[in-house]
């Protein structure tokens, strides 16, 4: 963990690798301990939130079919937004990582859900689950880390393209979701040269991506609003019926897009958040795996309507160690962990949402602008351990 | 259209939510009396929804049940009698030993509870026209599809002998309305308690009903009875004649490592308990999908159509047998095979 050593001070530098291996130990007894009690309470709670979601998305689209008149507007806007955010977080995200598999229903079920979101779930997958999950804050690997367009950590190198990068985050924030869709296709990486353009992977991928597009776009920017003009022409309105919906949906959408914009950077790019270096994942050991997501994650503090809102991600320390059990155990969880960390003087990062976007936000205002003192070299001499690894990560 | 409002999902999707028999792509049921019919068994009336295709006397059913947030699946007859006007019909379920499922629906079912199912199967039925002569044989719960049977054409069959065991006279289910039928003359009914008698023998069965091998014979109960009958029946040059329906799960052991077969390919490896499925399945040269290889992307999953495996992070068993229906999805990177699996793939 060579970038962590380099730190002033060195957030590991006090545990051995005994110690690292003692603390997966630690942690693959929480995880069996949850895994035990997960069932019906687990079910029946995302049965309850996909219940809840889908009424309040009925209710609104039903709401908005009046949105000519501005108090309909207004309740089904706001009605939509937290649907859309319900849906993509809590529910979309957290299904598509397998978290509920366990109940092998097949209708929630991380190979059959599709998500209201231009990415469709199985290019997400392998962004999220497999690369981000995997390779967390890993410079160079786990593309999250800025998302290929922005510097968020010291040890990445600037250019000048990064001067913009405040501006880059505001837009990529207010499109979020195509934010996303183009980087699960690597748009940047894939249209830069003329043979990786016409791959027909990334053709056929791409294809793929356009094809929800269309459906997400024919859905709520013509079919909804087209809905809305019967009630329009009654009352002597319809085009201001067909733009209030259209108005809606995309009001809805990047409520949306800022909401999860938001929470997302809150997991990994607060202050105090490591970054790791690409040699320091070689033979990586189960215990150095949760190491890092312990020290590359952040969590928010809040009431329960805050981590439902958040999808549970303001439990990301908790959902990086186990991505794979059921959002509602986290909150459960968490107590165990923070024990954990304080045992091993290590730092929980955690705080109020507001605090720790702000502090987000600070880190790409500084980051686009060069580094005051010259960023250390990277050198790859230095052995990325104290000792070589016992066991491989992957069992 | 309609599926441009509701893109990415259904509008099937949002009815569930509303009205969870009308999907008309996912056959449900919802369980509207329960009723104990013995210490050990308890009906279900079940109001099947859309998609439903009524059964024919004596054919039994999958049924999923959430125990305890999983879905599983199991058979069970149905015991009313066909062509019901209401549309209903009824299954009963004996605690099993260490039955997951059936000890949850002794003592969870209630009215309103959602089961799934899958449309009635199987050939245990009466032919038309009706035996002139018909003998029953059943042991403990074997007694449900003949229930069926007697509740739907006792009316066509003239001659009817049942001969049911159980532990004791309490243990017989729909013990009471047997023995009306019996009292009322329509069939024949002779009870064996083989806690007092013992368990019946072909041979007793010869003493009890003289002339057996006139009759056209149904019979169902445990593996071994049934297999004595059939050795019985074979004896007597009877065999077809006899009716037999098997519904003892599949139990699976789990060991440690197995033979793995790839469906798709033939490719047949042998999966030692300490190599992943996956790992064992590269190294056969099978194409695999596989992901981040630690089990949280979910990316290798692939449907195991029999079998067991066993999750080597925290030993968790996972089996599949012919009563899950097509398959159950297993991660093949963090799964060892603990007896023989089929693979989908």
């Amino acid at each position: 963990m060579t970038t962590l050593q380099r730190k002033e001070v060195n957030p590991i530098a006090h545990l051995s690798a005994e110690d690292i291996e003692e603390i997966g130990r630690r942690l693959d007894a929480i995880r069996d301990e949850f895994l035990a009690v997960r069932g019906e309470k687990d079910a029946a709670h995302i049965r309850r939130m996909i219940k809840i979601q889908r009424r309040l998305e009925l209710a609104s689209r039903g709401v908005l079919l009046f949105s000519v008149f501005p108090p309909a507007w207004i309740l089904g806007t706001v009605g939509l937004s937290i649907s859309k955010i319900l849906e993509n977080m809590e529910i979309g995200h957290n299904i598509l990582h397998g978290q509920y598999d366990f109940m092998r229903d097949p209708k929630i079920h991380s190979t059959t859900w599709e998500w209201d979101s231009v990415s469709p779930a199985e290019q997400w997958k392998h962004s999220h689950n497999e690369l981000h999950h995997k390779y967390t804050n890993v410079v160079g690997r786990d593309n999250d880390l800025g998302y290929g367009i922005m510097r968020v950590d010291e040890q990445q190198r600037w250019t000048k393209a990064h001067l913009g990068q405040p501006l880059y985050n505001f837009i990529n924030a207010v499109f979020f979701e195509y934010g996303i869709a183009a980087y699960d296709l690597e748009l940047g990486r894939n249209l830069k040269t003329k043979k990786r353009r016409n791959n027909p992977e990334f053709r056929a991928r791409a294809r793929q991506v356009m094809h929800k597009i269309r459906r997400q776009f024919t859905r709520d920017y013509l079919v909804h609003p087209a809905l809305a003009v019967p009630v329009g022409l009654a009352a002597g309105n319809p085009l201001g019926a067909f733009f209030g919906t259209l108005a809606a949906n995309a009001v809805a959408n990047v409520v949306r897009n800022l909401w999860t914009h938001s929470v997302i950077m809150c997991g990994h790019f607060p202050k105090d958040v490591e970054t790791f270096e690409r040699t320091s994942i070689t033979d990586e050991t189960r215990g150095e795996w949760y190491l890092r997501q312990m020290l590359g994650s952040a969590n928010i503090s809040g009431s329960k309507l805050m981590h439902t809102m958040t999808g549970n991600l303001s439990h990301q320390i908790e959902h990086h160690l186990f991505p794979d059990l059921p959002s509602s155990q986290y909150a459960a969880i968490a107590p165990k962990i923070r024990e954990l960390f304080a045992e091993y003087k290590l730092n929980y990062v955690t705080g109020p949402l507001v605090v720790q976007v702000a502090s987000a936000w600070a880190k790409v205002f500084r980051l686009a602008l060069p580094n005051r003192t010259p960023a250390n070299e990277i050198d790859h001499s230095i052995p990325p351990r104290p000792v070589p690894a016992k066991e491989p990560a992957t069992v | 259209m309609v599926e441009l409002i509701t893109t990415p999902v259904i509008p099937a999707d949002y009815l569930d939510v509303i009205a969870p028999l009308r999907n008309p792509t996912v056959l449900r049921a919802r369980v509207e009396a329960v009723r104990r019919e013995t210490p050990n068994a308890v009906t279900l009336e079940l109001r099947p929804g859309r998609g439903w295709e009524p059964h024919e006397a004596g054919q039994y059913i999958r049924v999923g049940v959430d125990v305890d947030g999983v879905r599983l699946w199991r058979a069970y007859s149905v015991s009313s009698a066909a062509g019901r006007s209401d549309g209903k019909f009824t299954i009963t379920v004996n605690a099993v030993a260490g039955g997951v499922v059936s000890s949850y629906l002794q003592s969870q079912a209630e009215r309103g509870m959602i089961l799934h199912l899958d449309l009635p199967t199987g050939d245990f039925t009466l032919p038309r026209p009706r035996p002139a002569k018909a003998l029953f044989l059943t042991a403990g719960s074997g007694v449900t599809p003949v229930m069926g049977m007697l509740r739907s054409t006792l009316h066509e069959m003239p001659d009817v002998v049942v001969v049911h065991s159980a532990k004791t006279a309490e243990d017989v289910v729909f013990g009471a309305e047997l023995r009306d039928l019996a009292a009322q003359g329509r069939i024949r009914l002779i009870e064996r308690h083989t806690s007092a008698d013992g368990r019946l023998k072909p041979a007793d069965v010869e003493e009890l009903v003289p002339d057996l091998f006139e009759r056209e014979t149904w019979a169902c109960g445990p593996g071994t009875m049934l297999d004595d009958l059939q050795e019985h029946w074979a004896d007597a040059d009877a065999a077809d004649r006899l009716h037999v329906e098997r519904f003892r799960p599949t139990v699976l052991v789990a060991g440690d490592g197995g033979t793995v077969t790839f469906e798709k390919s033939g490719t047949v490896v042998d999966n030692p308990g300490s190599m992943s499925i996956l790992e064992a399945g590269e190294a056969a040269g099978q194409l695999m999908k596989s992901g981040c290889r630690m089990g949280i992307c979910f990316k290798c999953v692939v449907p195991m159509r029999e079998g067991i495996v066993r999750d080597m992070r925290d030993g968790t068993i996972t089996t599949a047998t012919e009563v899950d229906g097509d398959s159950v999805l297993v991660q093949t990177c963090i799964s060892a095979a603990a007896g023989p699996c089929r693979l989908g793939a």
